[in-house]
């Protein structure tokens, strides 16, 4: 019998290398902020270029977020999530018609209620269609991804052209509450009003989503569940309703997104979350599927290189977050932050 | 000789047979059998839609890869056409040109698309190409100067082709050159299906099904399951390049709405499925009955619109304008109830 092997180990550190990679995906945002203002030279401009990123990037995010959890959980990739969008929009604006004397008032607390007010109403609506959503379309179709883009697709179109029953076919222009119109100046740089709220909105729903996350149980189970489905039902817990939550509260999170961008474009569509659901996509396919951080960094990304290139060289806008999609899943073929599976 | 031509990949069911054989010989002798020039339109747009549709089938039903660029590539051989025809002037060598060089550069567009995205995870492509088709569907509006933007462009085919050329009269039909266009597609359209069905019954066929069936079983008896999906891409792409070439010729016409929209997407999506995915002659059939429907079904909504304008909610309905959302709702169905589509119900009652 021989002896074991001689053995002592050792702790390397983590080398340099190995820590920058892990926190690239965070350092991407300052350093696109930084790229853009050597490119664009003027601190005023870029000021504004890179606050109405951040407002653009934020109001993205709100919306990608539920469409990145669900699939994390469940393996469902949902089309259709573009049809809350406008579907809380439609009826974010119809509130925001009932009150015309909250809106034109001069007075910011009347305002932001309206807005509150719409916006509940809006996430009260997408959160009971997404419930029948989730019991007729995509119950059924559980694991095969195939059918679940097929069916999804085709409840996207159906709920579309109910918007259009509902509220008619032509556009709706809308005008942003009397306190949030306009632009305050700030270092030379004019900041719209309406773009900082978003910011803040964004901010905060960021926060929150982390904080629920990261310190609740019921976002343990969620973090658990996007890892090991079986093993967090082997201990116990009844997914399926966790995953209906998540749903119902993703869709209403679109809803809310769709208020927001409709209060930012100041006209809606039905055709609206579709268009939405092509930048979604990017944002959720750069951040990797499944993560949330990862869809706030694409969403940030997205929105600051979208400003930055339509002032630079408007032509390339469109093409800019193709480019940037193509590099970044050149660089990490799975995402920025991929949601390790657990199985 | 039949079943060489088809590939040996027979109906298996006698209604489907005669089926198909009745859409084969009024598509053959459309001129003759229904004459003006909205019948004759309606039979083209079958025949080229065939083709789509079963160059899409080759991607959804045998490789079971959800994409939404179909109609990209589509466009990009009718600009093709357009283009060439328009820098060259009118002839025959401006559209082979124009169609070959579509041709190659959906093949090249859907490589590249197919390196990124199949190489990961194959739904990845559902939503890359779902990107890139919405980003060159605005790319084509935005650089009007080359493209025409949303108006489009129009441009004159050999004269050969056009109404004004008249040859002569066959059994009380005047024949022109519309008529020879006419058979110009019938012909390159059967070619291009028997070849597709050459392609979904050889071993390459069957690799794609074991892919579709399981992926992971595949890789491991030892084939590349990427290079078989991104060829899939590749050769579907060129097809419905081709399809669009065609359909260039024919309305002499390109536009945004006619070749590059996502409802034609929809529509093909929706034929695919009706029909019955996975097999060709599904295509046949869902592209008949659905290009049918959309230009005489229509008609008919509005009349019956008109006809219950007395009561509430139901005209409203069942406006043409809502064609779309009954579409919709069809298509739900049909994956849920349907999904082997026409032909899985056909065979499977025989």
């Amino acid at each position: 019998m021989s002896d074991a092997p001689e053995h002592s180990p050792t702790f390397a550190r983590v080398s340099l290398a190995r820590r920058l990679d892990r926190a690239a995906p965070y350092l991407l945002v300052p350093v696109l902020v930084l790229l853009g203002y050597m490119a664009i030279g003027v601190p005023s401009s870029w000021l504004t270029l890179t606050v109405s990123g951040l407002a653009m990037g934020m109001m993205i995010f709100i919306m990608a977020s539920g469409l990145t959890l669900v699939f994390g959980l469940m393996d469902i990739i949902n089309f259709g999530h573009g049809a809350f969008i406008s579907i809380g929009a439609f009826m974010g604006v119809s509130v925001l018609f009932w009150l015309p004397g909250w809106t034109q008032a001069a007075s910011l607390p009347l305002n932001v209620a309206a807005i509150s007010l719409a916006i509940l109403a809006a996430m009260l609506l997408t959160g009971a269609v997404s419930w029948v959503f989730e019991r007729v379309i995509v119950r059924p179709v559980y694991g095969s991804h195939l059918k679940q883009i097929l069916i999804t697709v085709g409840a996207l179109i159906v709920l579309e052209e109910l918007i259009v029953v509902v509220w008619g076919g032509e556009e709706i222009f809308l005008s942003r509450p009397e306190m949030l119109q306009g632009a305050i100046t700030f270092a030379d740089a004019a900041l719209e009003r309406y773009r900082i709220l978003a910011v803040v909105v964004g901010l905060l729903i960021f926060a929150a989503l982390r904080l629920v996350l990261q310190r609740t149980k019921i976002g343990l189970i969620v973090r658990a569940g996007v890892q090991n489905a079986e093993m967090v039902e082997a201990l116990g817990y009844r997914l399926k309703l966790v995953f209906i939550g998540v749903f119902v509260a993703g869709s209403a999170l679109a809803g809310l997104g769709g208020v927001m961008w409709a209060l930012y474009e100041q006209v809606i569509t039905a055709g609206m979350g579709e268009g939405m659901m092509i930048l979604i996509f990017i944002v959720v396919i750069i951040g990797g599927l499944g993560s949330v951080e990862g869809a706030f960094i694409g969403a940030l990304l997205v929105g600051l290189l979208q400003n930055y290139v339509a002032f630079l060289e408007p032509k390339l806008a469109l093409v800019s977050n193709i480019a940037l999609m193509t590099a970044i899943l050149m660089w990490r073929p799975q995402g920025m932050m991929p949601v390790m599976k657990g199985h | 000789m039949i079943d060489w031509l088809i590939s040996g990949d027979r109906p298996r069911s006698v209604a489907l047979g005669a089926v198909l054989l009745g859409i084969l010989f009024s598509l053959a002798f459309a001129p003759f059998l229904f004459p003006g020039v909205r019948a004759l339109d309606t039979a083209a747009t079958i025949l080229i839609f065939i083709v789509l549709v079963a160059s899409y089938d080759l991607l959804l039903g045998y490789s079971g890869i959800v994409s939404f660029a179909h109609t990209m590539f589509f466009g990009l051989g009718a600009y093709g056409v357009a283009l060439a025809s328009i820098h060259m002037g009118p002839g025959w060598d401006a559209l082979i040109v124009g169609a070959l060089a579509g041709a190659l550069s959906a093949t090249v567009l859907a490589y590249a698309i197919g390196l990124f995205s199949l190489r990961v995870r194959a739904i990845f492509f559902a939503m890359i190409t779902l990107a890139v088709a919405s980003a060159v569907a605005v790319l084509v509006s935005q650089l009007f100067q080359l493209t025409g933007g949303e108006d489009g462009l129009t441009y004159r085919i050999p004269r050969a082709l056009t109404p004004a050329n008249r040859v002569g009269e066959l059994f009380g039909v005047r024949i022109n050159g519309r008529i020879l266009a006419y058979y110009l597609l019938f012909f390159s359209c059967t070619a291009l299906f028997l070849l597709l069905l050459r392609i979904v019954n050889s071993p390459f066929g069957r690799v794609l099904q074991s892919i579709r069936e399981n992926d992971f079983r595949s890789e491991a008896i030892g084939y590349r399951v990427v290079a078989y999906r991104t060829a899939a891409t590749c050769l579907s792409a060129a097809m419905a390049a081709l399809a669009g070439s065609l359909y260039a010729i024919w309305l002499r016409y390109v536009g945004p709405d006619t070749t590059l929209s996502f409802e034609i997407m929809i529509d093909v999506l929706l034929m695919v499925v009706i029909g019955g995915m996975g097999t060709m002659y599904g295509a046949v059939i869902g592209a008949t009955i659905f290009v049918l429907a959309q230009n005489y079904l229509q008609n008919l909504m509005g009349a019956a619109s008109d006809a219950t304008s007395a009561l509430p909610l139901i005209p409203d309905l069942i406006n043409p304008d809502r064609w779309l959302l009954w579409l919709g709702v069809l298509f739900v169905l049909s994956v849920y109830f349907f999904p082997t589509g026409i032909v899985g119900r056909l065979r499977a009652g025989r």
